[in-house]
């Protein structure tokens, strides 16, 4: 019934706006030519009113929403992606209002009228090469600031960056850090089994001290390095308060690396926002739960980090090799029978 | 020369035996003349017709999947009621979601405003502006239209295959375009879109090389080539990239074909799913995505330049004034042409590619700013000092100005790739390319058919109606997705179902409620349009030869429309198609390409 009653309603407005339309046609075909010339004018006004509403609207809406967006950078990358954004805004927001502006007061101020004569302007090379050359400049520092920085972000790591590896998977992130021998245990592919699904090769010995985290903790102010990759679809591990993302692509190993600046409790403190927390979201379409791919991020002081370090258990002795550690037994039954399997496999 | 000799003898025998019927025409059944029908007109016709009915299907999509945006805790069991299917307890399935926003965007890209757009414009106008009785190839042309109608009718099968249509966007990249196990959208849905785009390819190229051949083959007498008009040079340079650019999608729409179906690995590699190793080694996503977006990139320029054709086109003729620039607009057509092929990474900053790649494609990418500029500063100095008629065709041409201006702008954020490490696929993304070439193409799109209606149909359009038309859609175009940007830049990613449940991206809720309300109405003002459209049809005002007073030639056929286009011999054409108010002594402002040159303008060098 609701639907019947809204489309009779519709239709109802339709005809409305068809029989006043008509009454225009009629208006129009009765006038004479310079009775047409004042039609012109009217709509004119019209088109520029809405023209310069917009331009106020758009404006304005930049004042209000300035204060919904991003806290400022958390990384030193970030924030020379920030500036490099700013200096664009201010550039193109300098020529959108200027180009607008002349656009819809030029439609007003030039309107039909009937002593009016058009002025024959065909060419003018000056105008052309100035408008050529003037964007050819301010596009050469853009190009030139962004190109640098661009090199500096993908850089190769320092050293002593702290190493992790994020694996995407529909529909969740897998994080795993190198352990205090500060090298990622070497991953094969023909040992991948559902027990273990990254295929970390066992025998090679530095993956013994890595482990598998439930949230990305990182030191302030120390370079962070990642070891991106991806198990079934392209994810994108997207990073927003740090300003930072990269494709996760399965086969395709991809890096990241950058400095937060920036801890977790300042950023509560900076946003007002006593349950800020920084996250990792997925930004690559991978499927249907791909808008809920969450991972927490925090960044800590350098003591809180080493003190979270410590506690965190080695992966192949607590799950793997727990005979080894102190595991439990019905964990080391599982895992002989898995380090049978990936005997097998070799 | 000597082809178009050929060719006109061959039509004008055509147009003579027709003659000699006289009284016979009526034996021109209803079937061979609107639907079997090889004229150039009629086709054109047609590819509106489809491309209307495609875009009311597209737009539809987007006003459910905006439902969804809007209103993500509520229940609709009226839409239930009506999309079973894609509905469980009154919401939206995230499947049917996905599958909604790839069927949107294939359709709107491809079917819209490229098929429909190039399709009808190319067909109406070449022959009529270039002074010739039909395309070069009338079979191939028809053929055009007819494989753009069974790829359309495989792609909307798909929407009702028991697994869904495509839905890993309309990007379709691999591996979640590949393996059915990761999406249900990627299993049928997918075969249907693939083979679906192989036919609209073909669709494509027919026309393509037969616009490319007519131009550059059957220009009439005196009909230089720095004598078409914008429209033409701006259809011939979308047909060259749609030739060189379409058969690249081919090749890598087949190649998925053979990874789905035949067991090769060219874009898969190291898959594992649910613990379990695929068969899959060697190859690389990444290909594809240089594939696609070597199609891909330039597409937006298919898209965009038939509509800034049109928009240059009708800026002079209803300012009263020559285009400024005229040279430099074709300049910059082929600027953006040849540009448009080497940037088409720039899509893919992030996606794993060498970042020293990166950098040369920023480079390109920024550059292809430099035409686009040119054309916005010559438009706005076409208008300067005009004597500027407001009607249907001139406002939106102004407003297409304006959107190109606004997306534009934003696309020299998105192509600085080092900036794009932040907005990469963010809401930012979607409102930058919606303003640059969807709203921008589309407002082309209805400058040209408010200004060409009356070539078509032989009566006027509805003022009234356009005037409303043009505020629903302009205002409301802004007022989707200019604040977009700012969602974007608050770091809310694109292709997101619902933004509650991360909270860093759910602070937008009344926002988008407001666009979702200013959808559905800017959805339902299209009817007003459509309304206009059927109704002119039949009881607008008739037109009389030459509504706008336009220089070119198409005013100069009978506005009935006739098959041949004009009567007897082809016109001769003497000049520029830009003499708006050259003569301020006179009364009559323009002076028809037809019109001989006077002694006086022949010792005036510029522009004959």
């Amino acid at each position: 019934m609701a639907i019947i009653l809204g489309l009779l309603t519709l239709v109802l407005l339709y005809i409305v706006i068809v029989q006043i339309s008509k009454a225009s046609d009629l208006i129009k075909s009765l006038r004479s030519g310079d009775e047409q010339g004042e039609s012109f004018g009217n709509g004119a006004l019209f088109t520029s009113a809405i023209g310069f509403a917009v331009l106020i609207y758009s404006l304005v809406t930049c004042y209000v929403y300035a204060p919904t967006l991003l806290p400022k950078p958390a990384s030193e990358q970030g924030v020379w992606i920030n500036d490099l954004l700013n200096a664009t805004l201010l550039l193109t927001g300098v020529v959108f209002v200027i180009t607008q502006f002349l656009l819809f007061w030029f439609v007003y101020k030039y309107h039909y009228r009937k002593d009016r004569k058009a002025y024959f302007f065909a060419d003018n090379n000056k105008l052309e090469v100035a408008w050529t050359v003037v964007p050819a400049i301010v596009l050469t520092f853009l190009i030139g600031f962004g190109i640098q920085k661009w090199f500096k972000i993908f850089s190769p790591a320092p050293k002593e960056a702290v190493l992790i590896e994020v694996t995407g998977k529909q529909y969740a992130w897998v994080v795993r850090y190198a352990g205090a021998d500060r090298a990622l245990g070497k991953r094969d592919f023909s040992l991948v089994n559902p027990d273990n699904e990254l295929g970390i090769n066992w025998n090679d010995a530095t993956s013994h001290d890595d482990f598998l985290a439930d949230e990305i903790v990182l030191p302030v102010n120390k370079p962070v390095s990642f070891n991106v990759g991806a198990l079934d679809v392209i994810h994108n591990f997207w990073l927003p308060h740090f300003r930072l993302m990269m494709s996760a692509v399965p086969g395709v190993p991809t890096h990241l690396w950058f400095r937060p600046t920036v801890t977790t409790e300042e950023m509560k403190r900076e946003t007002k926002n006593p349950n800020f927390e920084y996250v990792v979201a997925c930004n690559k379409l991978c499927g249907s739960g791909h808008y809920n791919m969450k991972k927490t991020v925090k960044v800590v002081t350098q003591e809180e980090y080493e003190k979270w370090f410590s506690e965190q258990k080695s992966y192949y002795y607590s799950v793997v090799k727990p005979s080894e550690g102190n595991a439990s037994d019905t964990a080391k039954v599982k895992v002989v029978a898995m380090a049978d399997k990936d005997k097998v496999a070799k | 020369m000597q082809t178009t000799t050929v060719t006109d003898q061959h039509v004008d025998e055509h147009v003579h035996s027709h003659g000699h019927e006289g009284g016979h025409h009526h034996t021109e059944t209803f079937i061979s003349k609107y639907i079997f029908s090889l004229d150039h007109k009629t086709i054109g016709k047609q590819f509106l017709t489809l491309g209307m009915l495609w875009a009311i299907v597209g737009g539809g999509m987007s006003v459910l999947f905006r439902v969804q945006l809007g209103w993500p805790d509520e229940t609709f069991p009226i839409l239930e009621r009506i999309f079973s299917s894609w509905f469980t307890d009154g919401k939206l399935n995230p499947e049917a979601y996905y599958s909604l926003i790839t069927m949107h965007g294939t359709i709107m890209v491809f079917f819209v405003l490229t098929a429909s757009l190039s399709g009808t414009f190319a067909n109406v106008l070449i022959p009529l502006q270039i002074g010739a009785r039909d395309m070069a190839s009338p079979l191939m042309n028809a053929l055009s239209f007819w494989f753009f109608l069974l790829a359309g009718v495989i792609m909307f099968a798909s929407l009702f295959l028991p697994t869904g249509a495509a839905s890993a966007g309309w990007t379709i990249y691999p591996p979640l375009s590949a393996l059915p196990q990761t999406s249900p959208g990627s299993g049928n849905g997918m075969t249907f879109w693939l083979i679906a785009m192989v036919f609209f390819v073909v669709s494509t190229l027919l026309g393509g090389l037969n616009y490319i051949s007519t131009v550059l083959n059957m220009r009439t007498k005196g009909m230089t080539m720095f004598r078409l008009p914008l429209t033409v040079w701006a259809l011939f340079f979308t047909a060259i990239i749609g030739v060189l650019s379409f058969p690249v999608l081919v090749s890598c729409v087949v190649l998925l074909i053979f990874d789905r179906g035949l067991g090769t690995s060219f874009y898969l590699s190291n898959i594992v799913i649910g613990g379990k190793a695929l068969p899959y080694a060697g190859g690389s996503p990444i290909l594809f995505q240089h594939l696609f977006w070597f199609l891909g990139h330039p597409e937006v320029y298919i898209i965009i330049l038939p509509a800034m054709g049109m928009v240059s086109e009708i800026l002079a003729v209803h300012s009263r004034k020559p285009i400024f620039g005229y040279k430099a607009m074709i300049f910059s057509i082929l600027g953006i042409t040849v540009l448009g092929f080497i940037v088409w990474a720039h899509h893919m900053y992030l996606s794993g590619m060498n970042p020293f790649l990166g950098s040369v494609f920023t480079l390109f990418t920024l550059l292809i700013a430099i035409p686009s500029a040119v054309k916005v500063f010559n438009w706005l100095t076409t208008l300067w000092r005009g004597n500027i008629r407001i009607t249907p065709p001139s406002m939106f041409a102004i407003g297409f100005v304006s959107m190109f201006i606004s997306g534009g702008l934003t696309g020299i954020w998105l192509g600085n790739s080092t900036i794009d490490i932040q907005l990469h696929d963010t809401y930012f993304v979607v409102a930058h390319f919606h303003i640059v070439m969807g709203i921008a193409a589309f407002f082309g799109m209805f400058a040209g058919i408010y200004h060409w209606f009356p070539r078509m149909f032989g009566r006027m359009m509805n003022d009234t109606m356009a005037y409303i038309h043009f505020a629903i859609t302009f205002i409301g175009s802004y007022l989707i997705f200019w604040p977009m940007h700012f969602i974007g830049l608050a770091g809310v990613p694109r292709r997101y179902y619902s933004f509650n449940e991360i909270e860093a991206f759910a602070q937008y809720g009344d926002l988008n409620k407001l666009i979702s309300v200013v959808t559905v109405i800017v959805f339902l003002g299209q009817f007003v349009f459509l309304v206009n459209f059927v109704w002119s049809m039949y009881r607008g005002r008739k037109a009389t030869q030459n509504p706008w007073q336009a220089n070119t030639l198409e005013w100069t056929s009978p506005i009935e429309g006739i098959h041949g286009n004009w009567e007897g011999d082809l016109p001769t054409v003497h000049r520029w198609p830009y003499d708006y108010s050259r003569n301020p002594d006179s009364d009559v402002d323009f002076i028809p390409q037809t019109v001989p040159l006077t002694e006086e303008e022949k010792k005036d060098k510029i522009h004959h």
